[in-house]
């Protein structure tokens, strides 16, 4: 038998890294979270006096960005699982000898930095762009309607930038399905569509549940989109923590900000997850 | 008539397997094409073929040393995010112990919390010792939210080795070391392969964790970033189109080599 001690050993160094600068700083972001002004001191100089209601001054104030969020990283998540869905189907029963090839095409564009990416369809979808006219000559949108600063052009940026986060999962879940499972479902004088209902979609639910975590999550927080793609209107709570940090210096409002996103979305996820009744990700 | 319509039905899922991948790849086709376009300043508007932005993809002032370090960064976060994850890919996937739960959870929650809060909470902690952002902060930032995608990848291929080849190895009396160098390791070596690959291509995107902990120093998106506002050089599309093709030729490369090995 292996001893007792080799796990240990084996965790010791990555643990305490994440002792160090995982759990250290969310102690930290509690902490500064409560802090306010120093009486008499420059910008940026804070002092602990545990005021609770930061957490109440910052989510009032911000509830338009922080409702934003949550809404913008629901319709994100929903758009990603309804173009994934069948994307991960086709590759996973469909793909036949090109099926790695087809994965590799999935994770690609990855490789361009994915800021090149935004910013292009920022140009595709902007006034020079070839879609606005064509679109304005087909009588499909009016003169003065644009596609770019609008909350359309954050959630299509969003969906767009998250949707192999959501087809690898889906893919990795489909393809563990027995074909021969959807064949009996058919003998049985199920139609197509009860056959996905009854078979294929509960067999790919932690597929399902780890991509649409994967892409909620990050959509959630993400600030890149909103400022490249939106205007001023479709502001999220990633923009209010970085101006905050940043233009401000505002660092318990900031972090306030930043532990309540956290715990929301932790919350979100437990419940979400015992829900759907998969323990298997972690 | 029928025929069509009965050919369309059949292959409708492949006609929207096209459709998806066209929508996946627009932006990357564009790209592209405006990595040859001979704009002076702007790259907003097509002006002209040429080769020149692929000649001198420094041209543009300050995006090679961004580039570099990018490179710089994504390789020692990779390098230490995959030792460390792999230990604990280890530790998890081949041994019982106390507190197991405990530190699934614990590598599990960086996954979970959105890239903002880890970079804000990250920078506080430097602040509050007072280390100026830059450089090692940054490796710092990457090799944490890197890590966690290591495990998870790593751990998945230890899951799936078959446990009789260790046991045959041993029952060749091959002792402890012998068989994790000789036959564990190399099982497992794809997927530390994969895991090392995710984590460099991770670090080398990321733009939310390092925005807040890189200071002054430049990487290539946060380099883009800050050009978006007056418009990217054309040198910025060659760069992304070089990784892109790169990147797509070590994949295929390593397909190429994995197929081969498994033929003999």
């Amino acid at each position: 038998m292996r001893k007792i001690g080799t796990p240990y050993l084996l965790l010791i160094p990555g643990m305490g890294f994440l002792l160090i600068f995982f759990l250290l700083p969310i102690f930290n972001l509690a902490q500064t979270s409560t802090q306010t002004p120093r009486v008499g001191g420059d910008t940026g100089q804070y002092e602990q006096t545990f005021r609770f209601a930061n957490y109440l001054d910052a989510i009032l104030e911000n509830r338009e960005q922080f409702g934003r969020s949550f809404l913008y990283a629901l319709i994100t998540t929903i758009l990603a699982l309804a173009i994934a869905y069948p994307l991960a189907y086709a590759i996973a029963f469909k793909g036949g000898r090109f099926k790695n090839v087809m994965l590799v095409l999935v994770i690609a564009p990855f490789f361009v930095s994915f800021l090149l990416r935004t910013i292009a369809w920022k140009q595709i979808l902007g006034e020079e762009g070839f879609v606005v006219p064509a679109l304005r000559s087909l009588h499909i949108i009016s003169e003065s309607t644009t596609l770019t600063s609008s909350a359309f052009a954050v959630v299509m940026g969003m969906t767009y930038n998250f949707l192999p986060f959501m087809t690898l999962p889906l893919y990795a879940s489909i393809d563990r399905i027995d074909p021969r499972t959807l064949e009996a479902s058919g003998d049985l004088y199920a139609n197509g569509f009860t056959t996905f209902r009854k078979v294929t979609l509960p067999l790919s639910m932690p597929g399902v549940v780890a991509g649409t975590l994967l892409t909620f999550i990050p959509a959630a927080g993400d600030y890149v989109n909103a400022a490249i793609l939106g205007s001023p209107q479709t502001k999220m709570l990633g923009n209010v923590i970085e101006s905050r940090y940043f233009r401000i210096v505002d660092y318990p409002t900031a972090s306030a900000l930043s532990f309540t996103l956290m715990a929301a979305i932790l919350i979100l996820v437990t419940i979400y997850v015992r829900k759907a009744g998969t323990e298997e990700l972690v | 008539m029928k025929t069509i319509s009965r050919w369309f039905g059949r292959n409708l899922i492949r006609i929207y397997a096209v459709i998806a991948f066209t929508y996946l790849f627009i932006p990357v086709a564009y790209t592209f094409v405006f990595s040859f376009n001979d704009s002076a300043k702007s790259n907003l508007i097509w002006k002209g073929f040429t080769f020149a932005n692929w000649q001198n993809p420094c041209g543009a002032p300050q995006v090679c040393n961004a580039l570099g370090n990018s490179i710089k960064i994504g390789f020692l976060a990779t390098l230490f995010s995959t030792i460390l994850g792999t230990m604990i890919a280890f530790a998890i996937g081949r041994h019982k112990f106390k507190g197991r739960s405990t530190t699934n959870l614990l590598i599990f929650l960086p996954m979970a919390t959105p890239e903002i809060v880890l970079g804000a909470s990250l920078l506080s902690l430097f602040l509050v010792f007072q280390i100026n952002p830059g450089f090692w902060p940054t490796v710092i930032a990457h090799v944490l939210f890197c890590m966690s995608f290591v495990v998870v990848t790593v751990k998945a291929r230890i899951a799936s080795l078959d446990p009789r080849l260790e046991q045959a190895a041993m029952d060749l009396y091959a002792n402890e070391r012998e068989t994790f160098r000789r036959v564990t390791l190399p099982l497992v070596a794809p997927g530390i392969a994969a895991a090392a690959l995710l984590a460099f291509s991770l670090s080398f995107d990321d733009f939310i964790i390092t925005n807040f902990n890189s200071g002054t120093m430049t990487t290539f998106p946060k380099f883009i970033y800050v050009s978006a506002a007056r418009g990217i050089p054309a040198q910025a599309n060659v760069i992304g189109s070089a990784m892109f093709i790169l990147a797509l030729t070590i994949v295929i490369l390593g397909q190429f080599v994995g197929r081969k090995r498994k033929v003999s």
